[in-house]
């Protein structure tokens, strides 16, 4: 089922996000969240997406995995429709999702959790389901808390855990929502370079929802910087920063200019969701 | 997190430093000046308290109840009756919280009744309950039933209802089976719900099963302390009293032993 340690870039991981579009209706008052968004997600692509709060980023990555359905358009994962009006393909291994708050099970022990995917998909024996699992904890640097529970360790060790979670399912898209919120900037930077490091050896195609423009830059190939809701796509930034990248880059000229685009794209739309909102609790 | 340096040691010093601290002097204290003012009171005849007998008079009585057999009788029944009330109770009620709280429909059907059945004191079931069943041991057992049984219910529902979806949808996008989500999401996380549930209902199972042997029976330790005033031996009710105060402690202490085993990833250093 894996393609184990192969360090060239995989084939799968694809994604065609095309005139995306979801209406909410909750009591009959019907709101966009997201209108007619299309995105090309190359294979292996680092992809951050950058908006206002509230803005339909998460609206789109839960289509993706298969919570929500959408109004119109379509999704494809490797060419196979993932997503269209009707239809909508249940959430799957292939597409793991690293939650916003953490999605660590608090009753299993890291290794418990880790092994988690497998368990539950079988095929494999409980004994190399439990190597497969501490040999990925030791390449994650997460050898020696095997049998701690996560209210035991660190928020930055968590997160670290779930990233293993997911790759343990060796999944063609992770599905990163807004994973290192809550985070103070010191942590951030270790968990930053320690996905970073995840990405690099796997080449997996990252699909990364944020509003922290200096996380996006400095993490992504290609930053989609949205509108407030509806969300479409405002700007698209290549970031020609070489990987692997290290924290140096944050003082680097492209970095600092790149920062600089993203500012202004996104400082528009925020002035736009501020009144936006104030408008609503008039 | 204490800092010691020795790993082999480690145990032995957190334990004495837990025994042997301000705090369990002060423990100790104070249960002695309450002991010996109550005491002081009994000789000095002070209104109302002075009514109570003397810790004296009660430790004599107690010494005579340590060595009868009836008194041991009594520790016996109502232990029977409070274990096989409130484990027809767990195995009912635990199951049916569960499916309450998993299956909507199921829910809302039961919940209406679940929610006028549950303000009636499980003591006021006692008439019905003498109707219903054929012995009064049956009937004290159904009261200490029912007496568990709504608390573990309600808990579990409560539980079940609150698990946040971002565990079910994490175990779904991990490839769980509708199976998987049950065994190895909703039941863990519903298990600390099930053991708050499991402590509130034993101390209210002590509190029914003592009332309805006041009320109906001729045995426990409720039965005791009733007869004792009933036939006028103050001391001896004091000694049930006490008696009933530590039989609840021990039993939530079992369930809180239990509990912990249960909940191991709740553990607090």
């Amino acid at each position: 089922m894996s393609t184990d340690k192969t360090n060239e870039p995989e084939a799968r991981g694809c994604i065609s996000i095309r005139n995306v579009s979801k209406v909410y209706d909750p009591d009959g008052a019907k709101v966009l969240a997201v209108d007619n968004c299309s995105m090309d997600i190359k294979a292996g692509e680092f992809c951050v997406v950058v908006g206002p709060s509230g803005c339909g980023k998460t609206t789109l990555l839960n289509a993706i995995a298969g919570f929500h359905e959408i109004t119109s358009g379509e999704i494809l994962l490797d060419g196979q429709q993932l997503c269209a009006p009707g239809k909508k393909t249940l959430p799957g291994s292939d597409r793991i999702v690293v939650f916003q708050n953490g999605a660590l099970f608090p009753w299993f022990t890291v290794l418990e959790n880790v092994s988690f995917g497998p368990v539950v998909q079988g095929g494999l024996s409980d004994k190399d389901i439990r190597d497969k699992a501490r040999e990925m904890l030791v390449q994650m640097g997460l050898a020696n808390i095997e049998n701690s529970y996560p209210s035991e360790i660190s928020s930055g060790m968590r997160r670290r855990v779930e990233i293993a979670r997911a790759m343990m399912n060796d999944p063609s898209v992770l599905l990163l929502d807004e994973p290192f919120r809550a985070m103070d900037a010191l942590t951030k930077t270790v968990v930053h370079q320690f996905l970073l490091d995840v990405y690099d050896r796997s080449k997996k195609t990252i699909f990364f929802i944020t509003h922290d423009l200096e996380e996006a830059i400095f993490l992504g190939s290609k930053v989609y910087i949205m509108t407030t809701r509806p969300a479409k796509i405002k700007t698209i930034l290549d970031v020609d920063i070489p990987r692997p990248r290290d924290f140096r880059v944050l003082s680097s000229s492209t970095y600092i200019r790149l920062k600089k685009e993203c500012l202004e794209a996104v400082h528009e739309e925020a002035i736009k969701a501020f009144t936006a909102g104030e408008r609503e609790m008039a | 997190m204490a800092p010691s340096s020795k790993q082999g040691n480690n145990h032995w010093v957190k334990l004495r430093k837990q025994v042997f601290r301000l705090t369990t002097f002060r423990g100790i204290l104070s249960i002695i000046i309450f002991t010996v003012i109550w005491e002081i009171c009994s000789w000095c005849e002070v209104p109302i308290i002075g009514n109570v007998p003397p810790p004296s008079a009660v430790l004599v009585a107690l010494g005579k109840q340590l060595v009868s057999l009836a008194y041991w009788a009594s520790w016996w029944n109502s232990f029977l009756r409070i274990t096989i009330g409130f484990l027809i109770a767990q195995v009912l009620g635990i199951p049916l919280g569960l499916l309450m709280g998993v299956h909507r429909p199921t829910r809302e059907l039961i919940y209406p009744v679940f929610e006028i059945m549950r303000p009636i004191p499980p003591l006021a079931w006692v008439p019905v309950a003498v109707i219903f069943w054929p012995t009064s041991e049956l009937s004290i057992m159904f009261v200490t039933f029912l007496g568990a049984f709504f608390t573990v219910v309600l808990n579990i529902v409560g539980g079940a209802t609150s698990i946040d979806t971002r565990y079910i949808r994490a175990a779904h996008s991990l490839g769980s089976s509708r199976g998987d989500i049950f065994w190895k999401i909703m039941l863990p996380a519903t298990l600390p719900s099930i053991v708050v549930g499991m402590t509130v209902g034993m101390g209210i199972t002590w509190a029914v099963v003592v009332a309805a042997e006041m009320i109906s029976s001729l045995s426990g330790l409720g039965f005791l302390t009733w007869r004792a005033y009933v036939a006028g031996e103050y001391p001896l009710i004091v000694v049930g009293m006490m008696s009933i105060g530590i039989a609840g402690y021990v039993s939530s202490a079992m369930i809180r032993f239990i509990g912990g085993r249960m909940t191991p990833w709740l553990r607090t250093y």
